[in-house]
């Protein structure tokens, strides 16, 4: 059990999901990603990335199908490691910064993994360390600008030292100085990470692979140059390649 | 988008400030205690406790006008106590014209004196919301024990009071910006009825949109480990001097106490 760890993937196969209402959100969704591997998933609004993004750490549970991280079958047994290993950060920074502080808001994850006083006053140094913001611990989250909020939305998970990045649309809202910093952060990160985009210039710029998604379903799995090429496939999905 | 409530906190480096957050909120209690102790009618102690306060005032470096202006806050609530003036029996002092009710003189002090007990107690509330910023008054309120509950809500409606008065307020604009007004007329934006109705919809899509976050802000604190139970960092021990500076005007105001119900 316990080295397990050493290989952090992540390992969907077959999996289907219905929201209460019934409406069908996932179909036979199958996608595996190496560890240190950096995989972009885009499509059209609605076509069911948040929703596979909530099934890597399981706040949505499959009505079929597996999910399994770093090796382990997500159930309720599996939780709270997973959600150790599993770093989600949701697109609206206003939903992931729910403390008055930012030093409340990054010491949550550590403190929810039961960490020591000084282990957790060392972690909120270190992840606000990574994403550039050292200054900031004792700031209020609603007197953030854009780019900072969702800078401190990536430490609050980076803080429970997580093997798995998954990001919805990191770069949604930010100006172009904001956004170029952002993708230099995410560059420097080496955690495997899956990153849910609108944004085809920061796809085709960090992404060496890339997943498209339309209709609860992947439509296409390569890599990210060939695909970029295939403007047939992009427009059937209501993508655009960044060049034109 | 960027709403700013005013925040009652006033930036500051005074002792006051600087004191012990849990010295600060138990002293408070205490003074309030002390205040709603006092008999009615002893205006001289009414004095003194208020001469220590406006001491505590200067001292935390707030300005004395500002506090003085939003301790009018207690009056409309004090007004519930307006019914006392006739129905505590006594000598008569005057007999309201056409209703027939007599105002009496112990009725009168005991009004004045509640009027101003409330108006004291604000002021030394205000003290404490001034000098300390509400991250730190959660954090004292935890730490002596507070149930987390209790603090959890509070602070999410801290946290998110600025993010729905900024869609509250994006909203309003909206509103505006469609509101046009035919050639000619002078007003925009339809009548009373028409605002009413405009209104209802904008507060029924602020409660959806607020109910649909906190789905959302919960997935957020699931995915961080949460299950149920909201954990905090151990407060460090108390310092015997901070112990001791908020010792000091809670004596004070017991003393007084002490004094007005002896004499």
């Amino acid at each position: 059990m316990l080295k397990n760890v050493s290989h952090h993937t992540i390992d969907v196969t077959g999996l289907n999901f219905s929201y209460p209402d019934g409406h069908q959100a996932l179909q036979s969704v199958s996608l595996y990603v190496s560890p240190g591997e950096k995989v972009a998933l885009v499509g059209p609004n609605g076509a069911g990335k948040s929703t596979l993004m909530l099934h890597l750490n399981g706040i949505l549970r499959p009505s079929a199908g597996l999910v399994r991280v770093g090796g382990l079958q997500v159930t309720e047994h599996n939780l709270g490691k997973i959600r150790a290993w599993v770093g989600l950060v949701f697109q609206d920074p206003d939903d992931q910064l729910f403390s008055p502080t930012v030093f409340d808001d990054v010491a949550f994850g550590p403190l929810h993994m039961r960490l020591g006083a000084e282990e957790v006053r060392q972690r909120v140094r270190s992840a606000l360390a990574a994403v550039h913001m050292s200054e900031y611990p004792e700031r209020l989250s609603h007197h953030l600008s854009m780019g900072e909020k969702k800078r401190i939305a990536i430490a609050t998970v980076l803080a429970m030292d997580p093997l798995i990045l998954v990001l919805d649309e990191p770069t949604a809202g930010l100006d172009p100085r904001s956004r170029r910093s952002l993708i230099r952060l995410l560059a420097e990160l080496p955690q495997t990470m899956l990153v849910a985009s609108h944004d085809m210039h920061l796809v085709a710029e960090l992404f060496h692979r890339m997943v498209i998604m339309d209709k609860g379903q992947i439509v296409a799995d390569g890599v990210t140059e060939s695909i970029m090429d295939d403007t047939d496939l992009l427009e059937a999905h209501g993508l655009e390649s960044p060049c034109h | 988008m960027h709403v700013n409530l005013v925040d009652q906190y006033v930036r500051g480096t005074s002792t006051i400030h600087r004191l012990d957050t849990r010295v600060k909120v138990t002293a408070t209690l205490l003074l309030i205690l002390s205040v709603s102790l006092m008999p009615a009618g002893k205006w001289v102690a009414f004095a003194f406790l208020w001469a220590i306060t406006l001491v505590l005032t200067a001292a935390a470096g707030i300005p004395i006008g500002s506090v003085l202006r939003r301790s009018l806050i207690a009056l409309p609530f004090a007004l519930a106590a307006l019914t006392l003036l006739v129905t505590v029996p006594g000598p008569p002092l005057l007999e309201l014209p056409r209703v027939g009710w007599t105002v009496s003189e112990p009725g009168l002090v005991r009004f004045a004196s509640i009027l101003l007990k409330s108006w004291l107690s604000v002021q030394i509330a205000i003290i404490l919301a001034a000098t300390t910023h509400l991250t730190d008054l959660l954090w004292a309120l935890n730490s002596l024990h507070v149930p987390r509950l209790l603090i959890a809500i509070i602070s999410f409606m801290y946290r998110y009071l600025f993010v729905l008065a900024g869609e509250g307020f994006r909203m309003a604009r909206a509103r505006q910006a469609r509101s046009a007004a035919p050639a000619g007329s002078q007003s925009t934006g339809g009548n009373l009825a028409w605002r009413a109705r405009v209104t209802g919809w904008m507060v029924g899509q602020l409660f959806l949109r607020s109910y649909e976050r906190s789905e959302r802000v919960y997935q957020a604190m699931a995915a961080r480990g949460y299950r149920g139970q909201i954990r905090r960092l151990d407060p460090p021990p108390l310092s015997p001097r901070d112990l001791m500076l908020g010792a000091l005007p809670v004596t004070a105001y017991a003393v007084i106490l002490a004094a007005a119900n002896w004499c």
